[in-house]
């Protein structure tokens, strides 16, 4: 009996989580990264709560940008070099479905965390506490299209030399509009105003993501394999 | 059937060298006498602003070079969706000439804009909204040029570039609208706010001939550089040493 495309995604998803609770250094790596970043803006900005709570956004969202481009490149890097992705394009299977397992995964595992243990970092950025649940809805909702941006990027350069560097020069333009919209919905949680409209401009972009990304990354994975 | 013959002939390269190699010259040549009646007309002929006295001036190399920018980025990724869906070897040759002239309008555009903003913003740069996407235009410009520098086999490199521009090109509107919609929330006050400039017609007139002039000498440059891709990309083509010959 045929798989169907769905039940391969799902296959796909659960063996990515499987593997990446085995190797737990690699997914506490990124959030380090991001507490490190998180810790270095007070020491160079400075120390009094009213001037970091101004930054916090910025820092926040810049934090997470840089810490998820380090993390994208677990995304496809491996499975391209001991030939997985290979046997995923010739299973039969549409690659588009389980690429966007994949990614999904890689939130879950990558982005979902981040978003978790943002309010730590935003506590010492002298967010208040109330504005903890804005915090983690905008960067769980934004590391998810940085996730879907990210995985045509990683896809493209699989076949590159020097691809972390041509990875973050590939994705950060095309994520600008994320961390606009991320940004400010942050602030607007700390400054305690709606941060619905922003929320929802970045849901509309992560809609757009989960339509469009799939696609090209299976386009340009393909092209990397060839 | 005959309307396709050209799309066909498009995709053979001794045809598109030969037809640019006929061209160039006039398209070069169409451009500079453009170039020079536009000059005269928006330096010597139009007044002077009210407001901005002579500097205004600069928009007769500002705002051309900013639509051609953006002009040229919507070819070269037409041209790589052609490639992308035909196989057309030519269309990826044409896209990736297109990048670094693209990329260098990208800079005339953001360097007069940083010029006309010294007397008029009192600051070489300000993070006016139109200011901001050109910038990011450029980085899009050279992520696209280094992905293609990045992967060895060229035929990699065309495709994965080409999907690159495809994607690029569906966020560009999203890029731009995303960056006025921040800069309005944080608007400065020293930014002077330009708005639909009414012009007049001695002003306009330059400002619309130097757009074609620009225009005109991108296809020229766009013709130059694609004969030498062709040059580089069919090598070991038999066509080749029948056209150097």
């Amino acid at each position: 009996m045929r798989t169907s495309a769905l039940t391969a995604a799902w296959l796909v998803a659960m063996r990515d989580l499987r593997l990446a609770f085995r190797k737990p250094s690699q997914l506490l790596q990124p959030l380090m990264f991001f507490m490190i970043v998180a810790t270095l803006f007070p020491l160079s900005l400075t120390p009094e709560m009213s001037r970091l709570r101004d930054a916090a956004p910025g820092v926040l969202w810049v934090g997470a940008l840089l810490s998820s481009l380090l993390a994208l490149e677990f995304l496809f890097r491996e499975d391209a070099m001991d030939g997985t992705l290979e046997q995923f394009a010739l299973s039969g299977q549409s690659l588009t479905w389980m690429l966007f397992a994949k990614t999904c995964t890689h939130w879950l595992i990558t982005g979902v965390p981040l978003a978790l243990i943002a309010p730590v970092a935003a506590a010492a950025l002298g967010v208040p506490g109330e504005a903890m649940p804005g915090v983690v809805a905008s960067l769980a909702l934004g590391s998810f299209a940085l996730s879907l941006v990210g995985a045509v990027g990683a896809g493209l350069t699989l076949g590159a030399r020097r691809g972390g560097v041509l990875l973050s020069l590939l994705t950060l333009p095309l994520a600008v509009p994320i961390l606009i919209f991320g940004a400010r919905a942050t602030e607007l949680a700390i400054t305690g105003g709606n941060l619905a409209p922003p929320l929802y401009l970045l849901g509309a972009i992560a809609v757009l993501g989960v339509t469009l990304a799939p696609l090209a990354a299976a386009a340009a994975v393909r092209i990397g394999l060839e | 059937m005959a309307t396709w013959t050209w799309f066909h002939r498009l995709a053979s390269p001794p045809h598109v060298y030969a037809f640019a190699q006929r061209w160039t010259k006039w398209f070069g040549g169409a451009a500079a006498l453009a170039m020079l009646v536009a000059l005269y007309g928006g330096l010597v002929m139009a007044p002077p602003d009210y407001q901005q006295k002579d500097a205004f001036r600069m928009v007769y190399i500002h705002a051309p070079a900013a639509w051609l920018s953006l002009m040229i980025y919507t070819t070269m990724a037409v041209a790589a969706a052609v490639g992308l869906i035909w196989r057309m070897k030519v269309a990826h040759a044409a896209a990736a000439a297109c990048a670094p002239v693209g990329a260098w309008f990208t800079v005339v555009a953001l360097g007069t804009g940083m010029l006309w903003g010294k007397p008029m913003w009192g600051a070489y740069w300000v993070w006016d909204p139109r200011l901001t996407s050109e910038l990011i235009l450029l980085f899009l410009y050279l992520g696209y040029m280094g992905l293609r520098a990045g992967i060895e086999d060229p035929v990699k490199a065309d495709k994965a570039s080409a999907v690159l521009a495809v994607v690029g090109v569906v966020n560009v509107p999203i890029i731009k609208y995303s960056v006025e919609w921040w800069n309005s929330l944080h608007q400065t006050p020293t930014v002077m706010q330009m708005g639909k400039p009414k012009m007049d017609g001695d002003m306009l007139w330059p400002l619309l001939l130097m757009f074609v002039a620009f225009a005109l000498y991108f296809v020229a440059v766009l013709l130059t550089r694609l004969r030498a891709e062709l040059l580089r990309r069919e090598r070991n083509a038999s066509w080749i040493r029948e056209v150097l010959a």
